[in-house]
């Protein structure tokens, strides 16, 4: 199963519905997989610490959620996860399409990428990085579960290794 | 903006609002001063209080209003904190959720970090700005009255409402207590998502 239809899959068995997201070229297999199914309330944000208030407010409402960004768009919610979905005790979930590695053109995006493992490591949230299409329902099933027993956001980073990594980003460092 | 808007003070205004409150509602209030008025004006088990995530209060609020489509929800937000995620009412204007009322706090001024002006205390109006972001049914209130009718008529038009204050410089009237599990759990317990089982009993 290519892996945006393994965490759907995973999503629906764990009831988690509401999905909001900041697009990115990685993800769109995924966006497109919530959005054109009715079984998800999906909705855009313009920011990324805005998704996860929306996705805490969800939660608290009784609707279980994802936040769905690239790495650029992690380094935009240090503030909101320190002060909002750790302390508050929020099993938010953060799919996290990893760029800046392993093939990255964009030198922008290479500095911002090293900060996030460091950053969700110092709040002590529970990340995983997926690189291993075999391994990914486990994975992904258990640490979900995990989240919503023990009131924890956890993250996911989708490795080039699992998603192939930036299409644009291939064509650029080949030209 | 209208130059007859009454100047409103933020701890009686929201007393005002939570007398008004029937139904359960579901009110977030912001960073600062708009939680310490939700507080002064009495507990509710149905008040979320934020300690931090400066600007998050709306996205809050609309993911309760997304979760909950038939309770009504209520962000309370100040200017300064709105003016750092304006995005935020682009988000709500697409969503259009019907259950869902803004209330801004406009006292041109970050209040509590030392009275520094806001672009509202010169030249930004919220409500245009609303408007132009999509929520049709933005207002501002000129007086008591109009802030009742407001309020009793904020779900005729199907769609978001915003409302937007003019108020004083005054600080809020009290302190929340800063225990963000606890806040969280008995906002839950007051939405009806018991998670505590037996201990809620
Ligand atoms: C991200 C972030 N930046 C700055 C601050 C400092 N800060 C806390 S409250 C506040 C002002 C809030 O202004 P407003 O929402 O207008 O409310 P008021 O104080 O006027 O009632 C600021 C700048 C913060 N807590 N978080």
């Amino acid at each position: 199963m290519p892996w945006s239809e393994t965490f759907l899959d995973v999503f629906k068995k764990n009831d988690v519905r509401f999905i909001s997201y900041v697009p990115d070229n990685v993800l769109t297999p995924l966006i497109k997989g919530v959005t054109s199914d009715n079984y998800f309330i999906s909705v855009n944000a313009t920011r990324e610490d805005e998704a996860m208030g929306m996705v805490a407010g969800a939660w608290m409402g009784g609707l279980k959620g994802a936040v769905m960004m690239q790495t650029s768009g992690f380094a935009v919610t240090p503030n909101t996860l320190a002060s909002l979905i750790v302390p508050y005790q929020i099993p938010a979930i953060l799919v996290i399409s990893e760029r800046g590695t392993m093939g990255e053109f964009n030198i922008g995006q290479v500095a911002v990428a090293r900060i996030m493992r460091p950053t969700l490591d110092t709040l002590s949230v529970e990340n995983h990085t997926l690189d291993d299409e075999s391994k990914l329902p486990f994975i992904l099933d258990a640490s979900i579960k995990q989240a919503v027993k023990t009131q924890a956001p956890v993250a996911f980073i989708l490795s080039p290794l699992l998603t192939g990594g930036n299409p644009v980003a291939h064509a650029k460092l080949s030209s | 903006m209208s130059e007859s808007n009454k100047i409103f003070n933020r701890t009686e205004l929201t007393k005002r609002l939570v007398g008004q409150l029937k139904h359960e509602e579901a009110v977030v209030a912001g960073i600062g001063n708009t939680n310490f008025d939700l507080f002064a004006a009495g507990h509710r088990p149905q008040n979320f209080y934020m300690l931090g995530s400066m600007g998050i209060a709306i996205p809050i609020a609309l993911g309760v209003a997304i979760a909950q489509p038939e309770r009504g929800v209520i962000a309370l937000e100040g200017d300064g904190s709105l003016l750092m995620g304006l995005g935020c009412l682009t988000t709500v204007a697409t969503v259009r959720p019907r259950n869902l009322t803004i209330i801004v706090m406009d006292n041109g001024l970050y209040q509590i970090t030392g009275k520094q002006t806001t672009a509202t205390g010169g030249g930004t109006d919220i409500v245009a700005v609303a408007r132009g972001c999509g929520i049709a049914a933005s207002h501002w209130v000129h007086d008591d009255t109009h802030f009742d009718e407001l309020i009793a008529r904020r779900f005729d038009d199907g769609g978001p409402v915003l409302l937007a204050v003019k108020i004083d410089d005054k600080p809020g009237a009290a302190q929340t207590p800063r225990d963000p599990a606890l806040i969280r759990n008995r906002f839950m317990k007051g939405l009806g998502i018991g998670s505590g089982g037996v201990l809620d009993a």
